[in-house]
């Protein structure tokens, strides 16, 4: 699948947003958060403007964005409707919350921050679901998948988190959750691609031509010379090597460094925990973006049967 | 909606069947969809760079071309490819606006191109690759089952057939009502075994594809050797006079 830039930016940047919204409206009562507002009130600032940046993103991927409104409309069969109707009420708590903290009225702030957070878990989910409901691109079409959304989104949140935190001087909470997380993306992400390279294919060329009982089937004349939409939209092909240099790169930037600064930064504190948790916070990101790429680029679609065979 | 409907009990669910044993590769049905679908309901079909290298463009019928098997058994296949009207199609379902739906009355899949965001999540959800984006308008389109030529009343009733099945010069394509147990096409798949498309991802596809005729037995029958055949003199005396 083609890994279009704006839904690769939409889904890394909208999902380390909501993550950050839901460790924010869940830990500040709990008290694992520094309690000023002040501190509340810029978490929510940056979840705001990554989760409105990536939705931005994405409508630009649109072939008519003045129509978007228009998907908020089938929520009962479709997942991106029901993502675009959780992403729109998830702005309704949050605005909410960050007014409690900015007027001192700190149960409400409570109540509407669990709100916020709880509609970023759906939010997320829903996003997961439009990827794993497709029955023709079998790497999506994964239990590992939307629970993979989840947990990564859950994990870059707790990354920029972590770097808001030190600056308000609290480090040890936030940068152990750091690790704990990333360990549990590296099991995840190892396994889902441990899954996917043995996967047995959802269809074959026989059977998408129904001319197996002759025998193998393999394409002869294309139908067209050029290119066409299918080909670029759902033909992408990434080689194999690149792929596995890529995963550890992924791997790498996502968790491992993000995971060893974290560490670094529990031992010494002050300054040098903070500029730790920055570049922490940055390389989950950037691997993040990687990994989503990869999501698209390693994906297959059953209408390459058609073009190049089984 | 893209809930998909419940069809009344003997409703129509028109369909294509498709003769792979005479279809020929002639692309003719292709060009004709192309024809009159560039000026029915889903006009424009736009061509990018149609006069220059790299043309592309929207179609809704393309012609593969494939081998089947190996040695005396293999076989070259025409396979023409197109919307298959499925039963139950995830490309309706996925849609968030409604733009893509199922008619109840007749199961013809469609998409308003009024209210179709070009998202493209419907392209992704067909396992056929049977819907292409009008990157110009920024919407989706796809085969209509010309759907403005058979329920049309301003031309001959016998053209109100789609365009694909009336240029095909060897009569490989054919539509009916595929709901109809009774109807010619229906009769047609029972006969001849039609098949359906990849039916394990179950999106029960009504078009349904007629396989290649097996070849009749290729050994070589031995012919009774004439007598031009037979060299030595005395065994050609033998056999006149056994002949005889
Ligand atoms: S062939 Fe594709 S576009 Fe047509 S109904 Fe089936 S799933 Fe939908
Ligand atoms: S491209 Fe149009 S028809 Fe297809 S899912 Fe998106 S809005 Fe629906």
């Amino acid at each position: 699948m083609n890994p279009a830039p704006s839904i690769v930016f939409f889904t890394t940047a909208s999902g380390a947003g909501y993550g950050l919204l839901f460790w924010l409206g869940l830990l500040r009562p709990v008290g694992l958060l520094p309690a000023v507002p002040a501190f509340a009130l810029l978490c929510l600032a940056v979840a705001l403007v990554l989760i409105t940046a990536g939705l931005a993103s994405s409508l630009l991927h649109l072939g008519n964005p003045q129509r978007a409104w228009r998907a908020l409309s089938q929520w009962r069969s479709s997942w991106l409707s029901r993502e675009g109707v959780a992403a729109s009420i998830t702005y309704v708590p949050a605005l909410v919350f960050g007014w409690a903290l900015w007027a001192g009225q700190p149960g409400l702030a409570t109540l509407a921050g669990l709100l916020a957070a709880a509609g970023a878990a759906v939010t997320v989910w829903c996003t997961g679901m439009i990827y794993a409901s497709l029955k023709p691109i079998p790497q999506w079409h994964h239990p590992l998948v939307a629970p993979g959304y989840v947990l990564l989104s859950a994990y870059s949140g707790m990354a920029l988190l972590a770097a808001v935190s030190a600056l308000g001087g609290v480090v040890g909470g936030p940068a152990s959750f750091i690790v704990t997380l990333g360990i549990a993306g590296v099991i995840l992400k190892l396994a889902y691609w441990n899954m996917i390279d043995g996967l047995r294919p959802v269809a074959t060329a026989e059977s998408a031509t129904s001319l197996g009982f002759i025998g193998k089937v393999r394409p002869l004349d294309p139908p067209h010379t050029e290119t066409n939409y299918l080909l670029r939209e759902m033909g992408f092909r990434v080689a194999r090597k690149h792929a596995s240099a890529l995963r550890k790169l992924a791997l790498a930037l996502a968790f491992g460094l993000p995971i060893l600064l974290a560490l670094l930064a529990t031992q010494l504190g002050g300054g040098v925990a903070l500029a730790a948790l920055l570049l922490a916070a940055l390389s989950a990101l950037g691997g993040l973006l990687v990994e989503r790429w990869l999501m698209f680029a390693e994906a297959t679609h059953t209408v390459t049967l058609y073009y190049r065979g089984g | 909606m893209t809930c998909l409907p419940t069809p009344a009990p003997g409703a129509k669910k028109l369909g294509l069947v498709i003769d792979l044993d005479t279809c020929v590769g002639c692309q003719g049905c292709a060009t004709s969809c192309k024809e009159w679908n560039a000026s029915g309901h889903s006009a424009p079909l736009p061509d990018y760079k149609p006069y220059s290298a790299g043309a592309e463009g929207v179609w809704f019928n393309r012609v593969h071309s494939y081998e089947a098997g190996e040695g005396a058994e293999g076989r070259t296949v025409h396979f023409p490819r197109s919307c298959l009207h499925c039963e139950t199609p995830a490309c309706v379902t996925v849609c968030p606006t409604g733009a893509s739906y199922k008619r109840a009355e007749d199961g013809i899949v469609l998409i308003n191109h009024d209210t179709c965001i070009g998202c493209g999540l419907c392209a992704w959800a067909c396992p056929y690759g049977a819907r292409e984006m009008d990157e110009q308008q920024g919407v989706m389109k796809k085969c209509t089952l010309c759907v403005d030529r058979i329920y049309n009343e301003t031309i001959p009733e016998a053209q109100r057939q789609p365009a694909c099945v009336l240029a095909c010069p060897t009569k490989a394509r054919h539509f009916g009502d595929l709901g109809d147990p009774d109807s010619a096409v229906s009769r047609l798949v029972a006969e001849r075994g039609g098949q359906p498309l990849m039916p394990e991802l179950g999106y029960k596809p009504v078009n349904s594809y007629l396989p290649p005729r097996r070849r009749p037995d290729p050994a070589p029958v031995e012919d009774a050797p004439t007598q031009m055949d037979i060299r030595n003199p005395v065994l050609r005396w033998m056999d006149r006079v056994l002949s005889r």
